[in-house]
């Protein structure tokens, strides 16, 4: 090859990349020049101006609006819905597979694919505004149970912690013996928001689990923590007169938050707590629970043990909590005015779930914590 | 020269005898994947005749005057990629300006396309066979249509099929292969009513 024949080349390829960048850059100028548009974010309780012609998802999260997205902007999981009121243009194949009839007629759109091409009004869930990242402190470490710690940690002076109960956080660990890399894992919070300026885990101890090993065996008070959140869907609806919360294991923890919430709170329903477990030193936070019991007359807790062997210091309620909580249902007047909060492993859930069922609850008033 | 075989029978041979999924098996990718809804799938089969008509006359005239002239054949698959993508976007930005209702239905497709070997494939065949200017537009007219009759049949097939009780491990991309090779049987049928080169 030449030096004449190198030079052609390099000069054409050159030459014709120019050419076809010059024509996209003129024609993106020239396209894709919608002006400055205005993001109306629930209804006018913020307003941000951008640059039209990008992706609505790109334009938010540039304005530190962060939409939960686990593809990236590329219509494949569905996650970045939000309400686009006005401004968006017809729905595209693309968002189509992920929207529901009833998501279509209010105004779901997937942000990713939503080009900002005029004034935009959009509803943005609260909760999004919500979700930030916590450098918090270890203040107190201890056993409720043979298996569960409670960890109590402390927020940075000055910062408030805005959530609603029974919804949980990210919590983040650091590298630890042989495991050389920070996890996450959710767990939800125990303690009411009026504790403010604190927030509480209780988390068992899960055989190699990496994240409660970390809480067991490796985390000492006065270490930093850091979390994110909050997030979930399971929070108290207060639509009925009578609620139901029932629990298994370190599943008691957002239901604490919940009935401490709601009695403080005064709230008008009676609340029953179920709590089942094995052994009587499974059994946590019942003192607490009974010194409510007798403060409210519109809360009682209700715990049942499956495994109570001999010798065990133990007069309450045996057998699986879902029996229990089958004949207590089976009082009740309005079966249809109840809502219940779930929270435990997934076959715990689901025979409770069941029980729930069988006894007239509508399967839409019943709200899950699954771990 | 360009070879002495009307435009017409290019355009129909295209479509049923070297048919671009069943017969060259060329676009595989985007076939399989957009296929399960007949919607979606017409919307992706016309995006890419319209694609393949316009990015492959533009391919054919930098061919004839750009890359031939200057004895660049070596450079042709870089170029012609190059202009496909150029193309593809100027037109999607185009539609998204001008026909927001067009865009709706084809456009969201038409990234999609830049990278289908079934365009790239077209112009590859069109300058092997040197073909004339109006041989090129009807072959990528016709394989256009092939390419979305093809994809039409298999969403077609697979929308009834979501009723059929499958085998779990056949479900999904292992029976839309099956069905493409038994379609594929029955376009070799056409084969020797046309011959194309």
């Amino acid at each position: 090859m030449n030096f004449a024949e190198v030079f052609t080349t390099v000069l054409s390829i050159t030459g014709i990349s120019a050419a076809l960048t010059i024509i996209i850059s003129l024609a993106e100028m020239k396209l894709n020049d919608y002006g400055i548009c205005t993001l109306d974010i629930n209804d006018g309780s913020k307003t941000l101006e951008v640059q039209g012609g990008q992706y609505l998802l790109n334009s938010l999260a540039a304005n530190k609006i962060f939409i939960p997205s686990a593809c990236g902007g590329k219509a494949t999981c569905g996650l970045c819905k939000l309400q686009v009121m006005e401004g968006a243009g017809p729905l595209l194949p693309t968002e189509e597979p992920y929207l529901t009839e009833e998501e279509r007629e209010n105004h779901y759109r997937l942000a990713c694919q939503v080009k900002i091409k005029s004034d935009l009004k959009l509803h943005i869930p609260e909760e999004l505004f919500n979700i930030k990242e916590y450098l918090t402190n270890v203040d107190v470490l201890e056993d409720l149970t043979h298996d569960i710690k409670l960890v109590r940690l402390k927020l940075p002076e000055g910062e408030v912690l805005n959530f609603k109960p029974g919804q949980f956080m990210q919590f983040y660990t650091k590298p630890y013996d042989k495991i050389k890399e920070s996890v996450f894992r959710a767990y939800s919070i125990s303690s009411p928001p009026s504790e403010e300026g604190y927030v509480e885990f209780c988390i068992r101890q899960v055989p190699d689990g990496i994240c409660t090993t970390y809480v067991h065996t490796a985390l000492n008070e006065g270490d930093q923590v850091q979390l994110s959140g909050p997030y979930g869907d399971f929070f108290y609806r207060g639509n009925t007169k009578t609620m139901v919360m029932v629990g298994g294991g370190s599943g008691l923890a957002p239901l604490r938050s919940l009935a401490l919430d709601n009695l403080a709170k005064g709230v008008d329903a009676n609340m029953s707590l179920y709590f089942g477990a094995q052994k009587p030193r499974d059994l946590y936070y019942t003192e607490e629970f009974r010194d409510l019991e007798e403060k409210h007359d519109n809360f009682k807790l209700i715990q049942s043990l499956s495994r109570v062997e001999e010798g065990d210091d133990w007069d309450g309620l045996t057998g699986r909590i879902t029996v229990h909580l089958d004949e207590d249902l089976k009082k009740l007047e309005d079966p249809t005015d109840v809502e219940a909060y779930l929270c435990g492993g997934p076959g715990f859930l689901a025979s409770v779930r069941k029980v729930l069922i069988d006894n007239g609850v509508p399967a839409s008033q019943i709200y899950f914590d699954e771990f | 020269m360009a070879p002495n075989i009307s435009p017409l029978v290019i355009f129909i041979a295209s479509i049923f005898t070297s048919n671009m999924v069943l017969a060259n098996f060329l676009g595989m990718c985007s076939y399989l994947a957009i296929s399960s809804e007949y919607k979606t799938a017409s919307g992706l089969g016309k995006a890419v005749t319209l694609v393949l008509i316009i990015t492959n006359v533009a391919n054919w005239a930098i061919y004839h005057y750009v890359i031939e002239p200057l004895g660049l054949e070596y450079l042709q698959y870089i170029i012609f990629i190059m202009v496909i993508a150029a193309i593809v976007q100027i037109l999607e930005l185009f539609m998204d300006r001008y026909m927001p209702d067009l865009h709706a239905n084809l456009g969201v497709f038409l990234p999609l396309i830049t990278v289908n070997c079934a365009i790239l494939g077209a112009t590859l065949f069109q300058v092997i066979r040197n073909y004339s200017f109006l041989q090129t537009l009807l072959f990528n007219l016709g394989s256009g249509i092939g390419w979305w009759m093809a994809i039409i049949m298999l969403a077609a097939i697979r929308e009834k099929m979501g009723k059929a009780k499958l085998p779990p491990g056949l479900a999904g991309p292992g029976i839309a292969f099956l069905i493409t090779g038994i379609m594929a049987l029955a376009f070799v049928g056409f084969s020797g009513i046309f011959p194309v080169q």
